[in-house]
């Protein structure tokens, strides 16, 4: 194959990558982005920091987690470690990703950029079609879609800025429940393994039961206690599992 | 000069590289770390829970306007889609339209 066809091939599977922008769950996270560029300004980011923050983050939790943090006064070392340590998840995300992603070519520095555009919906979108893609091609395929969802989100947040602020606040409020019914559904659909639904759940009832006791260490506690509990649970049941197949052998 | 630019610093340091060092570091581990190990196991049901948490968060103790919409509104409408999307066979489009339009009738309902 000469270089020229290779290169058109390449580009080809970029575009395919960009069109998955009409699919239903990158139209909810754009939706729901608009729903956090009124949050930035109700909560008193100028139209540049919002847009700087969703190109900078891109990852909704963490970007409503710094809002909040700002605007609770937190000084800049708890912003990092609220910001941090909802992000952890970020590192299985990606690792899960990367063996899918690369072939033995693909040079590091390429994996590390393409990272950054990893987030609940490019992730959901990576598990589930980059088996259908020719392997030296997976990288640029989900270049073209995770690159365009990110810049597309960054518009929309710059557009959106002001847009939201003439809507009646009421409507800014029930596009900002888009998020967190989004999170519900897709995490819950990505869940393929027993103990993922466990942690949700989990996380589902300690998140604001220990808002109410901790309220500055209350994510910190739901993640590190009820992911614990939940992968306790989890390795009970394997072992029984375990346990019971052996029994009947 | 600082105080000019410092949302930004905070941004690009509480924000970019708080988010991205995970990222980077699930370059690294992603070629090693096995996909059946019990520290995966442990590190995905603790992100789980975390994100879960911040989720569930936002729909009982939200920021702004819907902090004035009733609690029983909001977790009634994500409680009940959530079980007609685990009814209906998991669709996210479900998922999210059957609470959003609960809330959107509840809100009209009462009068809000």
């Amino acid at each position: 194959m000469s270089p020229d066809s290779d290169d058109r091939n390449a580009l080809s599977w970029f575009f395919t990558g960009m069109r998955g922008l009409l699919s239903l769950p990158a139209l909810i996270l754009l939706t729901s982005i608009v729903g956090f560029s009124a949050f930035a300004l109700e909560s008193g980011l100028t139209r540049a920091e919002a847009v700087f923050m969703s190109l900078a983050i891109w990852a909704l939790p963490a970007q409503v987690i710094l809002v909040g943090s700002m605007a609770g006064g937190a000084n800049i070392a708890a912003c990092f470690l609220a910001v941090t340590l909802s992000s952890i998840r970020m590192m299985p995300m990606v690792a899960s990703v990367v063996p899918e992603m690369r072939t033995r070519r693909t040079p590091i520095w390429l994996l590390l950029i393409l990272s950054h555009f990893i987030a609940i919906t490019s992730w959901v979108f990576a598990i589930t079609t980059l088996r259908n893609v020719p392997r030296e091609y997976r990288a640029i395929y989900f270049a073209g879609f995770g690159v365009t969802l990110t810049l597309t989100g960054t518009l929309v947040v710059g557009v959106f800025y002001d847009i939201v602020s003439g809507f009646p606040p009421v409507v800014a409020g029930i596009l900002f429940f888009l998020t967190p019914v989004y999170f519900n559904a897709s995490i819950w659909v990505s869940a393929h393994q027993p103990v993922v639904k466990i942690a949700f759940v989990m996380g589902m009832i300690l998140g604001p039961t220990l808002a109410l006791v901790t309220p500055q260490f209350d994510v910190l506690c739901a993640g590190v206690g009820g992911g614990t509990v939940a992968y306790l649970i989890d390795r009970a049941r394997r072992k029984r599992k375990r346990v019971g197949q052996e029994g009947r052998r | 000069m600082i105080a000019e630019y410092w949302t930004f610093i905070v941004i690009a340091v509480a924000g970019f590289l708080a988010t991205d060092i995970w990222r980077w570091l699930g370059v690294f581990t992603g070629n090693r770390l096995n996909e059946d190990s019990e520290a995966l196991y442990w590190v995905r049901a603790v992100a789980t829970s975390l994100v879960m948490a911040v989720t569930a968060k936002l729909i009982v103790f939200p920021n702004g306007t819907l902090a004035g919409t009733p609690l029983w509104l909001r977790v009634g409408a994500a409680g009940i889609g959530f079980a007609v999307f685990l009814a209906t066979g998991r669709k996210v489009g479900i998922g999210v339209a059957v609470p959003m339009a609960l809330l959107v009738a509840g809100l009209w309902w009462i009068g809000f």
